[in-house]
């Protein structure tokens, strides 16, 4: 597996697959299928500081290639993912980065504090972009000056490296991923979804509760793989991508346009095994591609 | 435990309009028990995207067989039950917590309610209760004639009312017609269909011990997503479940209506 090493801030992965924070849980539903250990590292997912109940439901809806989702954040606050969820994840053999979520910078501050001192968290992801609730951080997440400010907040605290998810839901991504490196970000991950709807064919109301929901799957990796590429160009900073991914082409493509490692999203609910099964295409692959090792992929579309 | 298998079509049929009856077998099978749902793939392309949840309505562990009812409404549905004999469907499963069979001493009595595409799982329970030597009362409700199915099958297990909306089969109106004109005596009542039909059961039999399943838009089918939570009545011991893997039977009176 020595051909899929990645080394990213923090991180030391195995192999630059991971499943994508709020498509994986805890881990321990997949856990019963395959061995975590796998994997490059898991996001696990968004952790507030006090319990999140979510929205009503329904709160997934399928659309062409894709689906809307509007969970809402829900977790079990911070006390359960440290000392339930993260004690059980130390079971496995793989890096976890802890998806950080709040309503104000105050929140994200706490969580990132002591959820950084987990042993098995090696990374951070803050997000600023959770398009399905109110105050779930897109207000941090669509101003350049606010993003910076409250990455320069979380950095202060964190014991591991931070990474901060970016939305497409701006004029310009580009700018926003500059503020965060220019606010001490470790890494970027991107993107998180596209806020979409769906009406229902009888009554033409929404589908989903929330009205709209975040639209992810294979139809957003267009605009996914168009992103990066241009926050590659434009930042000096690591970038994870994700967004559609549902094979070893996929990831090829990410990497390609300047991902250093990938993640895999709403494919984890259409194949289970989707992760453990690229992890085992990629050889194959890099075969094809005339290439020793995956980190000679990385950024080839802009040479 | 939760298997991903290419399970091959023993049959499809239809039996009512739009409603199909298609026949898998595969190693799954072995480990159903009545009540739980498979999580199926329905074709090999982006599209349609996601699984689709399905109760199982029939498990035939000698022949490694099960048989699952569905209504081919919507896109994906359609796309299954387009299969035919031979061919391979990516299946996941046995997912959920089923009916508890034994709830219900042998020489007892169960009433078994079900609505539309809820009555499938209702067959199966039914079986594995007569087996046990258990009395069964089934009542069926269905919007319309051409869209009721399992007549003799559930006619064979036991005691079986018929109910639609237009009154074109059976009593015309709901189940709980049906349950207020003929009082049936039961020990434990079993239940899947629409939520207004499940609530209206607990309040009927406030008195008695019952089993309701429910159905709620799925993401990953497996616990895992969040998609399908359902609060529950008692917020301080627990302030939400989940249908897919919490369920999707739960006691009555567990989640809240």
């Amino acid at each position: 597996m020595s051909r899929l090493t990645i080394q990213l801030p923090g991180l030391e992965l195995k192999n630059p697959i991971m499943p994508a924070s709020g498509c994986f849980g805890f881990g321990r539903e997949y856990a019963q299928l395959y061995d975590l250990s796998k994997l490059g590292a898991i996001m696990i997912k968004a952790t507030t500081v006090e319990t999140r109940p979510g929205n009503p439901t329904p709160r997934v809806a399928e659309t062409a290639a894709g689906m809307l989702n509007a969970i809402g954040l829900q977790n079990p606050g911070i006390d359960k993912v440290m000392n339930e969820e993260l004690k059980f994840l130390e079971d496995y053999d793989v890096p976890i980065i802890a998806n950080v979520a709040g309503t104000e910078t105050a929140d994200y501050v706490e969580v990132a504090q002591r959820i950084s001192t987990a042993a098995n968290v090696k990374a951070l992801e803050l997000n600023i972009s959770c398009p399905n609730v109110k105050c779930g951080g897109i207000q941090f997440g669509t101003d350049p000056a606010t993003a910076r400010e409250l990455v320069e907040a979380v950095k202060a605290v964190s014991e591991v490296p931070v990474y901060v998810k970016l939305s497409p839901n701006v004029t310009s991504i580009v700018d926003i991923a500059q503020a965060v490196e220019a606010g001490g970000a470790d890494g970027i991950t991107m993107i998180n979804t596209l806020i979409g709807m769906r009406l229902d064919e009888r009554t033409g109301k929404p589908v989903i509760a929330n009205g709209t929901g975040g639209l992810s799957g294979p139809a957003v990796k267009p605009v996914a793989i168009r992103m990066v590429y241009e926050v590659y160009k434009a930042v000096n900073i690591p970038i994870i991508g994700m967004g559609g991914v549902t094979e070893a082409q996929d990831v090829i493509d990410f990497m390609s346009a300047g991902a250093s490692a990938v993640a895999v999203g709403t494919a984890n609910f259409v194949d289970h095994f989707v992760c453990p099964t690229i992890i085992d295409e990629l050889p194959a692959k890099l075969d094809k591609l005339g290439v020793e090792h995956i980190s000679e992929i990385i950024g080839r579309s802009h040479r | 435990m939760i298997r991903q298998e290419k399970m091959t079509v023993v049959s499809q049929k239809q039996i009512a309009t739009n409603i199909f009856e298609l026949t898998l077998h595969g190693e799954l099978v072995q480990d159903m028990t009545p009540g739980q749902f498979v999580h199926v793939k329905v074709s090999d392309s982006l599209e349609p995207l996601l699984r689709r949840p399905i109760s199982i309505a029939n498990i035939d562990k000698d022949n490694n067989e099960f048989t699952m009812i569905y209504r081919a409404e919507g896109r994906g549905t359609k796309v299954l039950a387009t299969n035919r004999e031979g061919q391979l469907v990516n299946v996941l499963g046995p997912i959920g917590n089923g009916f508890p069979v034994d709830a219900v001493k042998e020489g007892g009595t169960a009433l078994l309610v079900g609505g539309g595409i809820g009555v499938p799982p209702l067959h199966e329970l039914s079986k594995q209760l007569n087996a046990r030597g258990v009395k069964t009362i089934h009542v069926l409700g269905f919007q319309t004639e051409d869209v009721c199915f399992y007549e003799e099958e559930f006619s064979a297990l036991g005691e079986t009312h018929y109910v639609t909306v237009d009154g074109s089969k059976g009593t015309k109106g709901f189940v709980t017609n049906v349950l207020a004109s003929r009082a049936p005596e039961f020990d434990v009542f079993y239940s899947c269909g629409p939520l207004p039909m499940l609530k209206a059961l607990e309040g009927f039999y406030p008195e008695k011990e019952g089993y309701l399943s429910f159905e709620e838009r799925m993401g990953c089918g497996i616990g895992a997503c969040f998609a399908c939570v359902c609060k529950t009545t008692d917020q301080v011991a627990k302030d939400y479940v989940k249908v897919c893997s919490d369920g999707p039977v739960f006691p009555k009176g567990t989640v809240a209506l």
